[in-house]
């Protein structure tokens, strides 16, 4: 995410869960966000990379910020959905989610830019950190989240 | 005006008007009296140059202006064609070229003036009789004089345009006023694609001289280009009328202008049935268009949609007796379905299509697969069912014709190369060409070209022998050249065929041991085609001299290579002393293969069919160890195994004990037997990639979606050996 805009503008954020964690991703970048499926395996790649699944006709490959940040595997339920992301450089991808809960419009001076601590290694993956009334939203950073391998 | 967004169409129009040209040349070049051709090729320059005019690009027009008036003089018995002349059109279409080349990519001409082809033009022309020059000014308007003179039975519409009150009042004042009042009707060419603009710049030059009181169809609908051939035109002007109209005249791609002076009797005297048309309107539709659009005449009680520039009746042409319009209208509505109706359309908008419509198939599929499992099939959901199969199979077909093209436009050129290179090479030849209407994919056809131009230039270079030798040996002087295309099933074959030298194996091999491609040990047990198959390494060339047609090593590898990339194969027969052949086999579409799906632990995988040789059943008995490397051994081939579980890291789901099933596949002279868990079946495949997100996985080549909707991975065969 490029840096926040200037104070009196607002950024809305989608709003999805991490175990208890709150995380929020940038509307601008979703493309959709679809049921969890079954997805296709892809052998010899990375963990973090689930595979593949078909998006109406399209191949789009899938993967996990629970691995690529080093949390527990993703447990699939009900509420477990999958968020379609286009970015520029790396096109589309989709993201497993644990549930997604809601869109939040935040002030940009209700966001804050994380003071950058490289000791917490899930830290590196965020770019901010948002207010609301539901409580702390970490803003993801979606293309560190993305595009490093481990 | 803005003529940005014409862009594309002139770009497309020019490559259509130059490859017209180069092949009229050509046969001009055989038949050099031929007046239906020169007129063709007048035409078609006629035509780059009004184009390149309307676009502002004034070096391209100042050349095809040039060029025209070359063919003006061809076209009056002036000069005659000759080699010469030949070979400098053809450099003036080369220039012409470039020319479009540079403003596709940047969206102008380049500095390029080509004055030395200009001069040579120039001199062809005045190297005629003296008159040349003073003929060539007037050579632009050509094409009007000569039907200029059939203008007294060419309609003169204008004086069918009904006035308003107003109007009259304007006319009748400018009369008083002692103006002169013209009627003008203005043909446009049946070739001219942007109406709109020619018809904008025939206003503006009017305009300079005269003021325009009444144009039918209205100025509104003449922008919108809604008009077929004509309009017309009532003009005040102090200018003479001959003025006026070659005013009229100069803007190119107009065909004729017709003008006639208008006098106020004509004028008050057309408002008669004018009344009486509009009593007769009342009862059909009082909203037509204003009085100032010709209507139709009440008589004829058509439908009021067809009103404009419908035949006349008699009651009309009574009070505007001067023109007989009845002939010409009729023939320019007889014309009209002729024209091919066509639009163009970004590859892109038939890839989402595409993509739409397997979904569609897609989601057929899940109905029925949902409906078989809801135990709910009643024969009514049945039927309707299958009637939706069908629907879905036509379409997916229509959508892959769409996309297909005749290979034409690629061919088109090579008679142009082939005479270049009997020039350049000294050699007699000739080239015949068949089945150009044969239609591929249009990817597949944008990216042929060039590898058939190596074809073309290695078998005038190395295979066509020169004429002496020819004569020696008791063939036709003339070399010849095929080039065939035809549908093969679900393939497309070209073959590149020469009655010249054909391959010596022998030079060939000696080559080869020279280049230390091969041993000399090695070269003693080629077989004829291995040693052909050499052709196709990369560096490898015969031809003794480097010459800039071919024989610099880059070429049949090229040739090879990119044929493979479209899923293509190549491959040479060949005698010598009689030719060779080179046929080239092209799947119809790059998107879809045939594949063999299998079953691997609890995942499918896709093989393509092209890459298997055959399916064996196989104890485990029978496989042995080599080198700590698992082996079979089948009819005398010792062939290694891969195990694609262990590949894949999916664990197998049979017994060790039970038999393996093994797909041989191969690639070039190597093969190897993949085991697989189960084949589950033939099918068409459509590719899609798995993008650059994932490109670390090698052995998997790509994508494909199944009919339930699930993703399989296509493996790449080739990878695996």
């Amino acid at each position: 995410m490029e840096e926040l805009k200037a104070v009196g503008e607002t950024t809305q954020f989608i709003v999805i869960k991490l175990g208890e964690e709150q995380y929020g991703i940038d509307i601008k970048y979703i493309d959709n966000i679809v049921r969890m499926q079954h997805i296709t395996r892809v052998p010899k790649v990375d963990a973090y990379l689930k595979g593949v699944i078909n998006l109406r006709g399209e191949v789009i490959p899938v993967m996990s910020i629970r691995i690529k940040m080093g949390l527990e595997p993703d447990v699939e339920t009900k509420s477990s959905r999958i968020i379609i992301l286009k970015l520029e450089q790396h096109g589309t991808i989709g993201v497993i989610v644990d549930e997604v809960k809601e869109v939040v419009t935040l002030e940009n001076e209700n966001i804050e830019k994380m003071a950058y601590d490289s000791k917490d290694e899930k830290a590196s993956f965020l770019c901010g950190v948002g207010k609301c009334e539901g409580g702390l939203i970490s803003l993801l950073d979606l293309n560190s989240v993305v595009l490093e391998g481990i | 005006m803005d003529v940005s967004q014409y862009l594309e169409i002139f770009l497309d129009e020019t490559n259509e008007h130059l490859q017209n040209l180069n092949t009229q040349i050509l046969s001009l070049e055989q038949d050099p009296e031929n007046m239906d051709t020169i007129n063709e090729i007048f035409r078609a320059a006629h035509s780059l140059k009004g184009m390149a005019g309307t676009m502002g690009y004034k070096r391209m027009q100042t050349l095809t202006h040039d060029m025209e008036n070359v063919f003006s003089e061809v076209r009056n018995g002036n000069i005659k064609v000759n080699a010469d002349m030949i070979d400098v059109l053809f450099q003036c279409l080369d220039a012409l070229e470039e020319y479009n080349t540079n403003i596709r990519e940047s969206s102008d001409e380049g500095t390029n003036d080509n004055g030395a082809l200009i001069k040579r033009l120039n001199v062809i022309m005045n190297g005629s009789e003296g008159e040349g020059s003073d003929k060539a000014a007037p050579a632009a308007q050509e094409p009007t004089k000569e039907s200029a003179q059939a203008a007294s039975a060419d309609t003169q519409m204008f004086r069918q345009i009904k006035l308003n009150e107003n109007q009259q009042n304007v006319l009748q004042e400018a009369d008083r006023q002692g103006k002169n009042v013209y009627g003008l009707t203005v043909k446009v060419q049946e070739s001219c694609i942007l109406k709109a603009a020619r018809a904008f710049l025939v206003f503006k030059a009017i305009e300079e001289t005269s003021e325009i009181i009444v144009s039918d169809p209205s100025s509104q609908d003449i922008e919108d280009e809604k008009f077929d051939l004509h309009f017309s035109l009532i003009i005040v002007s102090e200018e003479e009328l001959d003025k006026v109209v070659n005013a009229a005249k100069s803007v190119s791609e107009i065909e004729d202008v017709v003008g006639g002076v208008l006098n106020m009797n004509d004028v008050n005297s057309a408002k008669e049935p004018d009344e009486e048309e509009e009593q007769a309107a009342e009862h059909q539709e009082a909203a037509q268009p204003a009085p100032a659009v010709q209507t139709q005449p009440a008589a004829e009680a058509a439908p009021p949609a067809e009103t404009v520039q419908t035949q006349p009746t008699p009651q009309d042409q009574a009070p505007a007796p001067a023109a007989a319009p009845a002939p010409a209208a009729k023939k320019n509505t007889a014309n009209k379905p002729v024209v091919n109706r066509t639009v163009r359309v970004d590859i892109e908008k038939l890839d989402t299509l595409m993509n739409l419509v397997s979904e569609l198939i897609i989601a057929k599929n899940s109905l029925v697969s949902a409906s078989t499992m809801s135990g709910n099939s009643s024969p009514a959901v049945n039927e309707q069912i299958e009637y939706l199969e069908s629907v879905t199979t036509s379409l997916h077909e229509s959508v892959m014709k769409v996309r297909m093209v005749p290979i034409e436009s690629t061919v088109n050129k090579f008679p142009r190369m082939v005479r270049d290179l009997q020039k350049k090479l000294g050699k007699k030849m000739e080239l015949y060409m068949s089945g150009e209407e044969t239609e591929l994919d249009r990817t597949v056809v944008d990216q042929i070209g060039d590898p058939l131009m190596h074809l073309l230039r290695n078998s005038a270079d190395h295979g066509l022998e020169s004429a002496e030798v020819r004569k020696e040996r008791g063939k036709p002087e003339v070399g010849s050249i095929f080039l065939d295309a035809y549908q093969d099933g679900n393939n497309v074959v070209i073959e590149v065929r020469d009655d010249g030298n054909g391959i010596d194996t022998k030079a060939v091999k000696n080559k080869a041991i020279e280049r230390g491609v091969i041993t000399p040990e090695q070269g003693e047990n080629m077989s004829e085609k291995e040693i052909i198959d050499l052709l196709f390494n990369a560096g490898f060339s015969t031809a003794k001299v480097v010459s800039d047609v071919s024989g610099r090593g880059v070429g049949l590898d090229v040739v090879k290579s990119m044929i493979e990339s479209l899923s293509g194969e190549v491959e040479v027969k060949s005698k010598l002393g009689e030719g060779s052949t080179w046929t080239i086999r092209l799947p119809l579409t790059l998107a879809i293969i045939q594949a063999l799906m299998v079953d691997i632990g609890n995942e499918k995988y896709a093989i393509s069919l092209g890459s298997i040789q055959t399916i064996e059943d196989i104890s485990p008995a029978d496989v042995k160890l080599v080198q700590a490397k698992e082996v079979i051994q089948l009819r005398d081939l010792v062939i290694p195994l891969v195990r694609l579980c262990d590949i894949l890291d999916i664990p197998s789901k049979k017994n060790p004990e039970d038999n393996l099933v093994v797909v041989i596949v191969k690639k070039g002279d190597k093969l190897a037997g993949l085991v697989v868990d189960e084949l589950i079946g033939q099918q068409e495949i459509v590719i899609k990639s798995l993008g650059k997100y994932i490109s670390k996985c090698k052995i998997i080549s790509g994508a494909t979606v199944l009919g339930d909707g699930e993703v399989a991975l296509i493996l790449d065969a080739n990878t695996l050996i």
